[in-house]
């Protein structure tokens, strides 16, 4: 065990210092669930692209630079200190992407990990329908086989960034006899095809961060199925894996948060230490932020000698989700009355804007499997328990 | 950049679980709270020693094997696993390290570490965290702290009276003593490094036993939910409970890579190392008593009784949790650290003792 850095990944933590210190914009972007703020995240994605730095994991054939998850991890903690904007293609280069990897072809992962990097697409996914949330299997939106072609009809829910997003990854019943996870394929669609009607849903915040997809006989070229047909269920789930592992929540996210939670603390400390159980909130938030960093390096680590994600990844996701609400609650407990101001109020007397991502951190818990199925998984998987 | 342990590592903690798995089971632990008077069981000290335990820290000049704090924390992992009802950790591990360290001075040395790494002797330690000394009464050296200064009397020298404890698995001392230039062996200014050191590499000790105690406790639950049936199935077959123990999982999970970063902080003489073991404290003591308390709740009124093997580890979590710093002290190390206005916090310094 070596708990340091090496000189070469200290010189990657400088070349990334340095090129962020120069590139990342001054003024906070608008958010990316308007349509000028997407645009504005789209060309941050290409200005990050311009540098090789969108997507460091991957090869560099496809725009990224072959790092490993450690160097990975210091990208993102640089990410995170510089005030970087959000990244706008996430669905694609931390979700899609790695499903790509393992399981398209040459010619697909040259169609769309080249464009997907430089942000000429902007990918949303396409799993949930209003009889399929926590139980993916239920899935009932049919692709049928017609030549080169299926011919998709259903619907899909809950589909981030899909209001203006370029593409969509999902999952198709193509075997209209089968049930549950058989018969299923992964399917990649272009959002402006003839036949797709797209619905803005409105989230908590107001704004249209996901939408219904509605498919009316869609023609989709069978080249664009990625994976086996009816394969689409052990597809899926590699995606599913990554998500709720490393790559969705890099834990610098989460001690950037807990640092300016402490700085909020210590700004008001005076009024804010009448109620003890912030400062003691406060500390956690610290602790559980390092805890989540240490437990990250270290599947990192485990990784990098060639073993694999299992269960574990359903406690990272309570964990993260858990945390993120604990210091965005804190935080409303400091600014008490100021808490439900929007950023354009002008009677507030704190820089600190947390409304936002007390608002999102509500989410944590439900998206990318709900934390109750996360339990069930751990205790049917981790722990053994009998399936009821 | 490398969080694992090495091979060898791990062979020897794969090792030390399979000894005490047949040495130490539930029956015997049993035996030794219930029938001895000093809870203490001097077979199962020469079988420790035989497999090694009990020579770890002893350099090999003096006969012992001389590994170190990451060796230490896998192998202390198993004693909270298996609740070892002796005073191993304060002997084998504080005791040799604490005069290992001593000045150039060696009759002590000379004296004692070759019987501690032989298993044939047993040194209590007497920090003033602790308002009493555990297993006095069977040490044949006590190492005490007055005002900074080490002193070492033996167990003829000191007064002993005995403070009943709910955690059989030692026995508590309020020890009588009188200081002298014949009994220190350490000044005061080299001994509050000494006893900065002593303290956190049994605060660390014990988040190991305590991770391991919580993992034991997480297992006696999951084993009751799967036998235990009611309404017709196993009463782990319904969610609130399965919920229960996916707490316990997620926490163990989460507060062993802080245990294991306290460690190698210690190994390293890490300028944090403090901090980093208060948080492992923390976080192990957090794991062990949400463990004790969800898997009393899954064994149901059999949780409440002498009689389920469960109470003698729920026990030895709670008397450490509070051990070699309670709560208050290893939470005030992290307030001050971590509110210090010139502490190097956020994406970046986890791994970095630099100050902003």
């Amino acid at each position: 065990m070596r708990l340091d850095y090496t000189e070469r990944q200290k010189q990657f933590r400088e070349e990334i210092r340095s090129w962020l210190a120069a590139n990342v914009p001054s003024e906070t972007l608008p958010s990316f669930d308007t349509e000028q703020g997407f645009e504005a995240h789209r060309r941050w994605e290409a200005t990050l692209s311009e540098g090789r730095w969108s997507a460091v994991t991957w090869p560099r054939e496809y725009g990224g630079r072959g790092c490993d998850l450690i160097e990975w991890l210091i990208f993102e903690e640089e990410y995170w200190r510089a005030g970087a904007p959000l990244r706008v293609n996430q669905n694609g280069v931390f979700l899609l992407a790695p499903t790509l990897m393992e399981y398209g072809s040459d010619e697909q992962k040259a169609r769309f990990l080249p464009r997907m990097a430089a942000g000429q697409d902007i990918w949303a996914q396409g799993w949930s329908e209003p009889g399929a949330g926590s139980d993916m299997a239920a899935i009932r939106s049919k692709a049928v086989r017609d030549g080169d072609h299926y011919v998709i009809n259903g619907q899909k829910t809950w589909s981030t960034r899909a209001v203006w997003a370029d593409w969509l990854f999902g999952m198709f019943r193509t075997d209209p006899t089968s049930s549950r996870h058989h018969g299923l394929t992964f399917i990649l669609l272009p959002l402006n095809l003839p036949g797709i009607t797209i619905r803005p849903i409105k989230q908590l915040n107001g704004l249209p961060g996901f939408a219904e997809i509605f498919f009316d006989n869609v023609r989709v070229p069978v080249v664009n199925r990625l994976g086996d047909e009816g394969a689409g269920w052990s597809v899926a789930m590699a995606t599913a894996g990554f998500e709720r592992g490393l790559m969705l929540r890099s834990p610098a996210r989460f001690q950037q948060t807990a640092r300016n939670l402490v700085a909020l603390y210590q700004q008001h400390r005076d009024r804010v230490d009448a109620d003890p159980g912030i400062r003691e909130a406060v500390l956690k938030s610290w602790m559980d932020a390092e805890a989540y960093t240490l437990a990250t390096y270290r599947t990192a680590c485990r990784l990098g000698k060639g073993a694999k994600i299992g269960a574990e990844a359903s406690t990272n996701k309570i964990f993260w989700s858990e945390l993120d609400l604990l210091m965005h609650e804190t935080a409303m407990r400091i600014l008490g009355p100021y808490g439900e101001l929007m950023p354009e109020a002008s009677a507030s007397p704190y820089s600190d804007h947390w409304l936002d991502g007390f608002l999102f951190a509500q989410a944590g818990p439900i998206y990318a499997g709900t934390n109750e199925i996360q339990r069930n998984i751990i205790a049917e998987r981790m722990l053994g328990l009998p399936r009821s | 950049m490398d969080f694992t342990f090495d091979d060898q590592q791990l062979a020897f903690r794969d090792a030390i679980h399979k000894f005490l798995m047949v040495e130490a089971a539930p029956e015997m632990l049993r035996e030794i709270w219930e029938t001895t008077a000093s809870g203490r069981s001097a077979e199962l000290r020469a079988k420790l020693a035989d497999q090694g335990l009990t020579a770890l820290s002893v350099p090999e000049e003096f006969g012992g094997i001389g590994v170190g704090d990451l060796d230490w924390v896998l192998v202390q992992q198993e004693l909270g696993y298996f609740a070892i009802p002796d005073s191993l950790t304060d002997s084998a591990y504080l005791a040799a390290h604490l005069l290992n360290q001593l000045p150039a001075d060696v009759t002590l040395k000379r004296e004692w570490l070759p019987r501690l790494a032989a298993g044939k002797a047993r040194i209590a330690v007497g920090h003033p965290v602790n308002p009493l000394v555990a297993d006095a009464a069977l040490a044949d050296l006590l190492l005490l702290w007055r005002d900074d200064e080490v002193h070492a009397v033996t167990r003829d020298q000191v007064k002993l009276t005995f403070n009943p404890s709910i955690d059989l698995s030692r026995r508590l001392y309020a020890v009588e003593w009188s200081a002298s230039p014949a009994t220190r062996i350490c000044p005061a200014k080299l001994g509050r490094t000494l006893w900065a050191d002593v303290l956190d590499r049994a605060a660390l000790a014990a988040s190991a036993q305590l991770l391991g105690l919580a993992q034991r406790m997480l297992d006696l639950g999951v084993d009751h939910a799967a036998q235990r049936k009611q309404f017709g199935k196993p009463v782990g077959s319904f969610q609130a409970v399965k919920h229960h123990l996916a707490d316990v999982a997620v926490k163990i999970e989460f507060a062993e890579p802080i245990v294991h970063r306290a460690a190698c902080a210690l190994a390293d003489n890490d300028p944090q190392r403090a901090v980093h073991v208060s948080h492992a404290k923390l976080a192990a003591g957090d794991a062990a008593r949400l463990a004790g308390r969800k898997s009393i709740q899954a064994h149901g009124a059999m949780g409440y009784t002498w009689e389920a093997d469960l109470q003698m580890y729920l026990k030895r979590a709670w008397a450490l949790d509070s051990a070699w710093g309670d709560n208050i002290f290893h939470k005030s190390r992290i307030d001050a650290a971590v509110l210090d206005q010139a502490a190097a916090i956020g994406p970046g310094c986890t791994f970095s003792s630099r100050r902003a």
